[in-house]
């Protein structure tokens, strides 16, 4: 039973890791666009329109926000030993 | 009929690419294997894998086509697409703008045949086997996911499938002609160029199964990938730009030699990095 829980759990993980991962603001930004289009559909807000530059803005969102965040550079952590 | 005839030959062109990478990225791992711990196993960890994957595709491909809706099937599986596809894409990005270092087949292949190393290798070798097999599911997961939702939301199973494989052959046998120097395969323009196809076809295909009627029908996904190749150049000038590129050390780290990526034999789920 502990296996298979084990088993369970990774397999989960492997699932996670891969639509998820390190880019949780690209799977709930699709979710969302999803939502909105699907809720606004027969609005006439031009979902033509509105889908590919959601997504484009989401792209460029996820890339700027991954050039913003990096942890501070090692040196600062690990000062490196007396020469 | 030529509007038809260019969305199968763009979704052809699609998973072939994808494919290719993905299989760059095992073999680098099998050959690593080959080398280090006998061919035999390296070839039947390979193909096992490959039996398995392709069983896969049958077993979830045929009924999605046949038994699922298709407006369902086009919202599901189109979701997947997008956030795969961004996901590629914003990989390639941030590498190709300095923000992130460049996938290194020659690191990964050093690495990899330094960990398999160490104790003896019989003509059968259950460790070779197993990182051979892990290795080619690993990167072949990915594939089957792409050729599942490309080649089931376009009704078209078969052209993914066969798309796929010719990449699997093609890559093999340079592979295999030039010796291991796989790290001359501009991955990253592939994955950019993969990454905008895998967008352009998520966007289309949630579309189309929401209810959105697209001007120019199928003809709109060229529209889309114009789009999206357009914003990558932007994105790519724009971060470069931006400066502040990451020493050599962080984006070695953050490569790592096997990029998140672990075979590790005993793991049943290898842990996955984002392509």
């Amino acid at each position: 039973m502990t296996r298979l829980r084990g088993w369970l759990v990774t397999f989960g993980r492997f699932w996670w890791d891969f639509l998820v991962g390190d880019t949780p603001e690209v799977t709930v930004g699709v979710l969302a666009v999803l939502a909105i289009t699907f809720a606004l559909r027969h609005d006439g807000a031009a979902p033509d329109v509105l889908v590919p530059v959601a997504v484009a803005v989401l792209l460029a969102g996820s890339a700027w926000r991954a050039t913003r965040r990096r942890p501070a550079p090692p040196a600062e952590r690990h000062p490196p030993p007396p020469a | 009929m030529a509007a038809v005839s260019s969305s199968t030959w763009l979704l052809a062109i699609a998973v072939f690419g994808a494919c290719a990478v993905e299989a760059v990225e095992a073999l680098t791992i099998v050959l690593a294997v080959g080398v280090t711990r006998g061919w035999r196993s390296a070839i039947e960890g390979t193909a096992v894998a490959v039996l398995v994957l392709a069983v896969l595709v049958g077993a979830v491909g045929v009924p999605l086509v046949h038994y699922v809706p298709i407006a369902a099937l086009r919202t599901v599986v189109g979701a997947l697409l997008l956030v795969l596809g961004l996901q590629w894409l914003r990989k390639a990005v941030l590498r190709a703008s300095g923000h992130k270092a460049l996938h290194d087949e020659d690191a990964i292949y050093a690495e990899t045949v330094e960990e398999l190393s160490g104790g003896r290798a019989g003509a059968r070798d259950a460790m070779g086997f197993t990182v051979a097999f892990k290795g080619v599911f690993l990167e072949g997961m990915e594939v089957v996911l792409i050729v599942l939702t490309l080649g089931a939301s376009a009704r078209k199973l078969g052209v993914a499938s066969v798309a796929a494989a010719a990449a699997v052959v093609l890559v093999t046998a340079v592979g295999l002609a030039v010796a291991r120097q796989l790290s001359e395969v501009p991955e990253n323009a592939i994955k950019t160029f993969v990454g905008i196809m895998l967008t352009s076809f998520g966007v289309f295909w949630t579309g189309e199964g929401i209810g959105v009627h697209w001007p120019g029908s199928d003809l709109w996904i060229l529209a889309l990938v114009g789009m999206f190749l357009l914003l990558t150049l932007v994105l790519v000038a724009g971060l470069r730009r931006r400066g502040e590129p990451q020493p050599a050390a962080a984006l070695a780290a953050d490569a790592g030699p096997h990029a998140g990526r672990s075979v590790e034999a005993g793991q049943p789920w290898p842990r996955v990095e984002q392509p």
